[in-house]
């Protein structure tokens, strides 16, 4: 196959924020993610945990709890507000003020008629859940002290409130306190702090459940208001419980990163008195466990170390199937970076700014496995900081590196960039079709002539550029109804075709010359992770969630013989059981059958001249063809060309001087990036 | 044994006009040892070679500004730090000639001091108690700084210590007549506030100074009227709730310095070892005043003196063994040697120290208590009031000492003791009376041969008031009675037994036969002990250290022929028979647990003769070989010998004897088997100094694999 320049890139100083809060809606298996940003993440359990939706944050939106209803999905946090998000647009629908101060918890009853927040001044508001909003409806007593956690009773009738040294139970009829569990504080010197009640759970047999600052998991009858049982977990706090949909098992967090499993036992076989005993331990995290989900068949855990962790519970789900491996999602499943491929640039996306760094170049020669002497060193061309609150939802650098566009929920931005021996001067383009102002991918034309920008009600604006204007020229709208929003955008090298791919799984085509619906591809069950357009064959490539590949020809408007042999033939077992998406897919001009795709942790050539490889073959045999002689090698050799030399990879892409660009991000970095780890003691230390 | 060397001027001091203060602000360690930054208290920082008595740089701020603390350096960055007019923090380096044109930042509060302790960063200390690491203040200067201290309460003293990782920012404060002191940990920040017990009406402390020695602060304090106190602070105490409420630090007075006629008005102490204090400005106590002093604080003696020409100042450093002090119109350099005395280390080998016996220390009477005995009270403060009360209860119910010393000298042996066991069990004697009382019990046992308080003597050690030196009739007295346990007894609980009594012991025990000590009641841990050594089951399984007796053998067949192979086995199994009684073994392990030092041990050592050397020696490898075989508890109990004590008396005996041994046929499988064991030693660690260098190249070749933030690379794929 040959040897490739490689710009290895650790520059990017890519930071995930930590995990707050989640919601899991188990009849749409979507988990909910909210993070330290404010940026809220949808989850599609059912598609091999895609991210499927990102919703940007905001730098004053501090959210501390979700909540589902039905389809919809709620936030609450310290600005006081309650934000019902618009999962098509991918924005706050509206947000309401509830006038008591930060909100620390939302939950809404079993009903799904109301939702109770816990505020700082001591109150619990009720807000009545409308067709086209909330409304507040009552207060509840209100208590000295916040109101840390809230769980409803099954019933409604009821509702368990997670205060700072004490649990409240209400009535929800009358709205008065029926209840006070005292929580004890800790021992020694803990003593004289006040104990926070992090977390309650209120089962139907009038159980409550609490996690609390001093370590403790706590088993109450909420009747009497005893306490039935208490567990010493932790030295630390148990910041969050989960209950498992029959009640059976219950999970806690805890600030030093383990996952603590209770399960409702009886203590003696075919009886009824059921205990909660102790008896799973998980440490998948460094860092404090913020947010837990118990699903039927696995614990979900996220915290302060940014890694979300699906670990399947293992008497729940079949042994050594997909299912039953442990799963962490450490990057995002869209790319952060964007590579003008004529220029040689690199535009990298934060949260709150991006950044243009022009790579480095090496006059030298070498052979395989030698590091080149830099010459001229990689340069920070550009740092744009983001105006305004909004984080940046997406951005795009056109391929010659003259435009760079970014988008924020509710404006896009356009410069233009003028590079001339190391001067570098931007432009602004101020005047914006009124079409751009809330897209959700943005991609420029090879020619960089046009600008593509998915936006609302799944239309496609595609604008043109000239000098330092920008003026709209069409709409592209698809004929049937779907209004997911376009994650996915690819133009054609040519100019002819523009590819858009929907979350729900629809992938598009657009004659660009025509300006209307080329054709739409037939759907399939996982959703598109990445798109692209050959550059001479005109086929459009797609990979999915369940690491399916697809050979759609355009011209044709089927699938190519390749596609079909490949689903004939399957692929590979291993290469199914990846567990991170494809993000990308490039194609080399001077080798039509070279396709380059990566996911987080190889990347891989496919050559389309070679013969599948066998499911009873190696997948990853580069090490073996790497000993024999050339000709045993074309022999062994088959379609799929792994390279795991570059891990955590972030992007892979080709220039059109045929060298790769690797933007890595090693998982020290980030570490090494975090706060201090609750201190433990570690060999009598 | 501490002595002032010849001194030398280092510059030369512009008092002010008053001639109250020296001039001179602060003296600060530079880069090394022999570096000094001198900030006097006008304008002007200078750098000295101490050595070579020359500034090598000088830095003055512009005319109408002042410096208001003294310059530090900061050995991280090589930079100098000082604060003008109070709120400019100003830095330098060393090549900078101009101090206006550096940096210079201001801050919001008034800053009493920078301390720079240790290498650690700098850390600033406000006036108003509010402290900051320096970097943290240079990131955003004008960040509010918070009051910590009281309305009128004023910072008089501060230091900085630090220890390992931990740095720590001390200082005290007035209010209203009331001193406190306040201990400030930095990373992670926390603030302790003691008070600092109150001295006569009025008094404030002329001087303060602080040392750190193993997880305690001690605190000097010097008052107006001579008194030297001493508190500690430790320094891992948990950190209590943070609250207004300042805790009570104890004290205990150390010295009484002598102050001629009225109160000291300038003076200062410092810390030099645990047991030496230097003073400037109190009096000599044969001259006059105007005298730098060294004293021991253990021995309340004077180890050293040296008039200072001209007005004293009251001011006083310690770098590296130098004192800087600023006397009449000159900066003096005084080098000074300060060496660990205590009776013990002049006489010979330290006890080896064990935390228990930190805990208890063996109450040898000090001269202080013998010669001031009214005066200076007891150390423990706390108590005086209440053993005071307690003494006038108890005085009406029973005898008083003086009357029991008189009683001992004619009563019959049965009152005696019952006497002295109830003097013992009252809180309030003192070590002096028991040492006389001991002492008449001696002379009277010596004159009186049919009268001996056995159980009088054994109640006295066990006290541990008494010790040798105190009585030193009594262990010969109890050798000549036979009483073996009372030599027990003294052998474990007397610091100072003479090498040439610890050797008289020796032969004693060696020669006892086994049958009568059997007989003999002796400590019982001490014997029990060496049942459990003597009777349990070896399991040859463990290995210490890498050495196995077994192999050893082995490894060394190799080079002995047949018939020493096969005395060496049999010795191997002969080995492990203990080859003294158990008793007779508890005697022995008092010996091995004494204080000694070998160039004075070794000379009476060669009194034994070859047959008790070897039955000695046997025993010494007999137990040598148990500890090394098993995990036996050496560290848990008292009564055992440490290893080392076992290792040092075997080489001890070797080198007394070494001659004789060699001649002697019995010695020659012994001598084989420690040669054997030597070499395996030398064996192993010459196999780790192998393996050091492969690790070492490890760790270099892992260093290469890190990849930068950037590399051009090619790969390629198949």
């Amino acid at each position: 196959m040959g040897e490739f320049v490689v710009h290895r890139v650790r520059f990017f100083d890519y930071m995930p924020s930590a995990i707050r809060a989640m919601a899991f809606n188990g009849s749409m298996q979507r988990l909910a993610v909210a993070r330290g940003d404010g940026a809220v993440e949808i989850f599609n359990f059912a598609d091999n945990y895609f991210q499927e939706k990102v919703i940007p944050g905001r730098s004053d939106r501090a959210i501390e709890a979700l909540c589902w209803v039905r389809g919809r999905l709620f936030s609450a946090g310290l600005s006081g507000e309650i934000i019902e998000y618009d999962l098509e647009k991918l924005r706050p629908r509206y947000s309401v003020e509830a006038y008591g101060g930060p909100i620390w918890t939302i939950s809404c009853n079993s009903q799904e008629t109301l939702l109770g927040v816990g505020c700082e001044d001591g109150t619990v508001k009720m807000f009545e859940i409308l067709e086209e909003g909330i409304q507040f409806q009552r207060n509840l007593d209100r208590q000295k002290g916040r109101i840390i956690s809230l769980s409803w009773h099954p019933s409604g009738a009821q509702i368990a409130a997670g205060m700072i040294d004490m649990i409240r139970i209400f009535d929800a009829e009358t709205g008065h306190a029926t209840h006070r569990l005292l929580v004890e504080r800790g021992l020694g010197t803990t003593r004289n702090t006040e104990v926070v009640v992090w977390s309650v759970a209120f089962l139907s047999n009038d159980t409550v459940i609490s996690g609390d600052s001093a370590g403790k998991v706590q088993i109450w009858d909420a009747v009497t208001g005893t306490l039935i049982r208490s567990h010493l977990i932790t030295k630390w706090d148990v910041l969050g419980l989960s209950v498992s949909q029959d009640e059976s098992s219950v999970i806690a967090g805890t600030s030093e990163g383990t996952v603590v499993q209770f399960q409702a036992l009886a203590s003696t076989m075919g009886q009824e008195n059921n205990q909660w005993v102790r008896t799973r331990t998980f440490k998948n995290h460094t860092h404090d466990v913020r947010a837990l989900v118990h699903t039927d068949t696995a614990v979900v855990s996220g915290g302060m170390d940014t890694q979300l962790v699906v670990r399947p519970l293992l008497d729940k789900v079949e042994k050594n199937t997909k299912e039953s491996a442990l799963r962490k999602i450490l990057f995002p499943h869209k790319s952060l970076v964007c590579c003008a491929k004529k220029a040689g640039l690199l535009l990298f996306q934060f949260p709150d700014h991006l950044e243009l760094w022009r790579l480095g170049e090496s006059s030298a020669k070498g052979q395989a496995g030698d590091r080149l002497p830099v010459m001229k060193n990689p340069e920070k061309l550009l740092q744009l900081q983001n105006k305004g609150e909004d984080h940046i939802c997406c951005s795009a650098v056109s391929p010659c590196g003259s435009w760079v566009a970014f988008s924020t929920v509710s404006s896009v931005r356009l410069y233009k960039l003028q590079l001339s021996n190391g001067n570098i001067s931007i432009k602004k383009v101020s005047k914006l079709p009124k079409e751009l102002h809330s897209v959700h991918q943005l991609c420029f034309s090879s020619d960089s002539s046009r600008l593509f920008a998915s936006s609302a009600q799944a239309s496609v604006v595609v604008a043109s550029l000239d000098q330092l204007q920008c003026k709209h020229l069409h709409t592209l709208k698809p004929k049937s109804g779907s209004s997911q929003p376009i994650h996915l955008l690819s133009a054609s090298e040519n100019g002819n075709w523009l590819a858009a791919a929907h979350t729900d799984g629809q992938i598009h085509v657009f004659n660009l010359h025509k300006l209307k619906l080329h054709c739409t591809l037939p759907v399939y069950s996982s959703c598109p992770t990445a798109i692209a357009i050959h550059p001479t064959t005109g086929h459009l490539l797609s990979a999915h969630a369940d690491q399916q590949i697809f050979e759609f020809s355009l011209k044709l408007k089927e699938y190519t013989a390749w596609s079909r042999s490949l689903q004939r033939e399957g692929l590979h077992p291993l290469w199914l059981q990846r567990d991170t998406p494809i993000t990308h897919i490039a194609f080399n001009r001077n080798k039509p059958a070279h396709v380059f795709l990566h996911d987080a942790f190889m990347f891989c050539i496919i050559d389309q001249s070679l013969p599948l490889p066998q499911a009873r073959k190696k997948l990853y045999n580069q090490m073996d063809l790497k000993t024999i002689s050339p000709q045993k090698r074309i022999q062994e050799s088959h379609a799929f060309k792994i390279c795991k030399m570059f891990q955590h990879l972030l992007s892979v892409d080709l220039l059109d001087d045929s060298s790769l660009v690797v933007v890595e991000r090693p998982l020290a970095d980030i570490v090494s990036q975090l706060p201090p780890p609750v201190r433990q003691k570690k060999f009598a230390t | 044994m501490a002595a002032l060397c010849e001194g030398y001027t280092l510059c030369g001091l512009t008092p002010d006009q008053n001639n109250s203060t020296s001039g001179i602000d602060g003296i600060e360690e530079e880069r090394d040892s022999d570096h000094v930054i001198v900030t006097d208290s006008n304008r002007t920082v200078t750098l000295y070679k101490v050595s070579d008595q020359k500034p090598l740089g000088s830095w003055t701020v512009k005319q109408g500004q002042t410096l208001t603390c003294s310059a530090v350096f900061n050995s991280q960055a090589n930079e100098y730090v000082a604060v003008s007019d109070n709120k400019v923090i100003r830095i330098w380096k060393e090549g900078d000639v101009l101090l206006d044109k550096t940096f210079k930042a201001t801050v919001k509060a008034d800053i009493w001091k920078v301390h720079c302790a240790g290498g650690e960063q700098p850390v600033v200390l406000f006036r108003r108690g509010a402290v900051r690491q320096l970097e943290h203040l240079l990131s955003d200067p004008q960040q509010p700084i918070e009051d910590v201290l009281a309305e009128d309460e004023a910072v008089r003293w501060s230091a900085a210590i630090a220890v390992q990782t931990q740095q720590f920012v001390l200082f005290t404060t007035e209010l209203g007549g009331e001193n406190f002191f306040y201990l400030q940990r930095l990373n992670p920040h926390s603030l302790q506030k003691y008070h600092l017990e109150r001295e006569e009406a009025g008094l404030l402390p002329l001087s303060v100074s602080a040392s750190y020695k193993d997880d305690h602060i001690s605190l000097l304090c010097l008052y107006p009227n001579g008194f030297v106190y001493r508190s500690l602070v430790s320094v891992r105490s948990p950190v209590l709730d943070e609250g207004p409420r300042a805790l009570p630090l104890p004290r205990n007075r150390v010295m009484s310095l002598p102050v001629g006629e009225g109160r000291l008005k300038a003076a200062s102490a410092l810390f030099l070892d645990d047991s030496h204090i230097a003073a400037v400005g109190a009096h000599h106590p044969s001259a006059g005043a105007d005298f730098l002093c060294i004293w021991n604080i253990n021995f309340q003696t004077l180890q050293a003196g040296k008039e200072m020409g001209g007005k004293i100042y009251g001011q006083l450093w310690n770098y590296s063994n130098k004192f800087f002090i600023p006397h009449g119109k000159r900066l003096s350099v005084i080098p000074f040697t300060c060496h660990k005395s205590s009776l013990a280390s002049a006489l010979g080998k330290l006890r080896q120290a064990r935390p228990e016996e930190s805990k208890c220390p063996t109450y040898v009477p000090s001269w202080n208590k013998i010669l001031h005995e009214e005066k200076a009270p007891l150390s423990k403060t706390g108590e005086t009031r209440k053993t005071r009360s307690t003494r006038k209860t108890q005085a009406s119910l029973s005898l008083t000492a003086e009357q029991v010393l008189e009683l001992v000298k004619t009563a019959p042996a049965e009152e005696v003791q019952k006497e002295v066991a109830e003097l013992l069990s009252r809180q309030d004697i003192q070590d002096l009376q028991l040492g006389k009382l001991a002492s008449i019990l001696v002379c009277r046992s010596q004159a009186d041969p049919h009268f001996y308080a056995h159980s009088s003597f054994v109640h006295l050690v066990h006290s541990q008031f008494l010790c040798h030196s105190v009585c030193p009739d009594l262990l010969p007295l109890a050798l000549e009675r036979k009483d073996y346990f009372l030599c027990q007894m003294c052998l474990l609980l007397f610091p100072d037994i003479p090498e040439v009594l610890t050797c008289t012991c020796l032969k004693a025990f060696i020669c006892l036969p086994d049958v009568d000590a059997e007989k003999m009641c002796l400590e019982p841990e001490s014997v029990s002990l060496m049942e459990t050594l003597i009777t349990s089951q070896h399991c040859q399984g463990d290995l210490q250290n890498g050495f196995s007796p077994p192999s050893r053998v082995e490894a060394h067949s190799d080079t002995a022929n047949d018939q020493q192979t096969r005395e060496g086995s049999e010795k191997a199994t002969s080995r492990l028979v203990c080859p003294v009684g158990s008793h007779k073994a508890a005697l022995l392990n008092g010996i091995l647990q004494t204080a000694y030092s070998d160039t004075f041990l070794l000379p009476h050592l060669k009194d034994l003769n070859s047959q008790h050397v070897l039955l000695f020696l046997r025993y010494l490898q007999f137990l040598y070989l148990r500890y090394s075989q098993d995990t036996f508890p050496q560290a848990h109990s008292e009564r055992a010998p440490s290893l080392h004590q076992i290792l040092d008396w075997i080489c001890m005996m070797l080198d007394a004897h070494f001659t004789v041994l060699v001649m002697t046929p019995e010695a020659k499988g012994f001598l084989l088997n420690l040669h054997g064991f030597v070499q395996s030693q030398v064996k192993l660690f010459s196999e780790l100094g192998k393996i050091e260098g492969s690790l070492q190249e490890l760790q270099k070749m892992k260093r290469k694999q890190d990849v930068g933030q950037y590399s051009i690379e090619i790969i390629e794929i198949f």
